[in-house]
């Protein structure tokens, strides 16, 4: 098992000065998710390097930056997915709702429930439709009668924008969708269980134009009751969708801002070379 | 993986934004060249230079047409964003303003052949201030562009302030029209002509303020227009 969270042992009531290293404003009022100085290690490579960034409530916020930036690292400390890898270890303190995630009492199952995550590629279970959405209500005991797993299904399958292709299909297996439609399918399992927080990490990458446009239409209309964060190497998908973006560089979160500011005036010149096409 | 200094990964998308700048410079100088030609004739007397300025007006429209074409290609194509959005927007804003000081240069001709068509040419005095005007406004043009070509804020900023100085000479040559015509009613057929050419030079020197404040904008991403003029001032040497 991977090393987990170690207590710090600093002086809490004098916190580092936040978002020092990164150009910026790094905390909002009232986040739902609050990280500072997280560190990852895989075994020796430092993955992530001393990161501060709060996540709000109902924003849609978008991670860029090069392959091999951290950003999906990142991004699967907040539902601590990376417990999962031999070698990985986070450091910092990562909050929700001011409740350490990191915690040792700290129910992973649950946590995953709140901070729920959908991935590059549609992974729908070999299940039918209706088996996958109703997967996680029920290890999570939130229907207490048929009628009403029927009813959540429903919902989520609405809320994802599937429902009216799939309504007459639902014990068909989820695996003969489309991809866009796969995709949605596991963004409705996501919500299923009343989520908090949804990450998507490179949720459209395999999906065609239109299906991407459907996902993009989904996450601004999820905005309304979630948080939602994306990590996305379309830098106009970041721009189309979000209202904070983060720019990741060999580790390091180098500039967080408006998606306006970000893509009109980026201040950091790491981040203007990133957007503007100026790699070597 | 390091930002590279030499420009975009994708060379095409360089050669494109190097190639509407040049085209906006190249226009900038005809346009340029416009307006000292209208008020050379004007000193001349030379109603065929005149005649020759107005008809060039429609090389000024096509670049016109030209720069707003690869602006939209830019748009379409690229997508740019950061300092190339701002590159490309300007560019665009630039054009507009390009082909409207070939407008003011235009009427400007058109009223030479106006006033040197007739029986009497007009008295001296009442052509003083145009000249004087001219060498500002075409100075403001100048250094606008010059500002653009070199992408100096400092430069840009010390010529969006000078406009104040141009309209000030506008308000002062309005004043002395007024006293011409009042002294003397038959100047007032030449006096309106000149107060034509003088409003057309006070508009060159608004639309080079408007050049030289998208050269801030461009450079460092703020938005100086209709800012009082300290704000402007701050953007220069010491200003973030």
């Amino acid at each position: 098992m991977p090393e987990l969270h170690p207590q710090p042992e600093a002086d809490h009531t004098a916190p580092a000065p936040v978002g020092h290293r990164t150009v910026g404003t790094v905390t909002v009022d009232n986040p739902k998710i609050a990280a500072r100085d997280v560190n990852v290690f895989y075994g020796e490579k430092h993955a992530i390097k001393h990161v501060d960034i709060d996540i709000g409530i109902n924003e849609v916020i978008a991670f860029i930056g090069p392959s091999g930036c951290g950003k999906s690292t990142f991004l699967r400390c907040l539902n601590r997915m990376n417990d999962t890898i031999d070698g990985c270890r986070v450091e910092g303190a990562i909050t929700l709702d001011g409740q350490d995630i990191y915690d040792r009492e700290l129910d992973v199952v649950q946590l995953r429930a709140r901070v729920g995550m959908v991935f590059q590629k549609p992974n729908p279970f070999p299940k039918s439709i209706y088996d996958n959405v109703a997967y996680g209500p029920r290890i999570h005991g939130m229907a207490s009668s048929r009628s009403e797993l029927d009813d959540l299904v429903q919902w989520s399958l609405e809320k994802a924008g599937l429902w009216n292709e799939v309504k007459d299909r639902l014990q068909q297996p989820g695996t003969g969708l489309s991809g866009g439609q796969q995709q949605r399918l596991c963004i409705a399992r996501a919500i299923a269980v009343s989520p908090e927080v949804i990450l998507m990490d490179e949720p459209c990458s395999a999906l065609d134009p239109i299906a991407t446009a459907k996902i993009e239409e989904l996450i601004d209309e999820l905005r309304e009751n979630y948080s939602i964060v994306i990590v996305t190497h379309s830098m106009q998908q970041a721009a189309r969708v979000s209202q904070r973006t983060a720019y990741f560089h060999l580790g390091d979160l180098i500039e967080v801002g408006e998606t306006e500011q970000i893509f009109t005036n980026p201040v950091h010149k790491l981040t203007e070379g990133y957007i503007t096409g100026r790699f070597g | 993986m390091s930002v590279s200094t030499d420009g975009h990964t994708v060379k095409r998308f360089d050669q494109q934004l190097a190639s509407l700048r040049s085209l906006v410079l190249e226009m900038g100088g005809l346009v340029e060249d416009q307006i000292n030609r209208a008020v050379q004739a004007l000193q001349d007397e030379d109603i065929a230079a005149a005649r020759e300025v107005v008809a060039r007006d429609h090389v000024v429209n096509g670049f016109d047409v030209r720069a707003d074409e690869e602006v939209v290609n830019l748009l379409a194509l690229r997508q740019p964003v950061g300092s190339d959005l701002r590159m490309v927007l300007s560019m665009a804003k630039t054009v507009t303003d390009l082909e409207r000081i070939g407008d003011e240069a235009q009427k400007i001709a058109r009223m030479v052949t106006q006033i040197y068509d007739g029986n009497s040419a007009p008295n001296a005095r009442l052509l003083r201030d145009v000249a004087n005007m001219a060498r500002l406004a075409a100075n403001m043009l100048h250094g606008a562009l010059d500002a653009l070509a070199r992408m100096d804020v400092d430069k840009a900023v010390e010529i969006a302030c000078g406009d104040e100085e141009l309209d000030s000479e506008f308000q002062s040559a309005l004043r002395r029209l007024v006293t011409f015509m009042m002294e003397d009613p038959r100047t007032i057929g030449h006096a309106i002509d000149v107060l034509f050419m003088i409003k057309a030079l006070e508009r060159i020197g608004d639309h080079s303020k408007n050049i030289a404040e998208y050269v801030v904008y461009l450079v460092k991403g703020k938005d100086v227009r209709h800012v009082t003029i300290e704000t402007l001032a701050a953007q220069g040497r010491n200003g973030s």
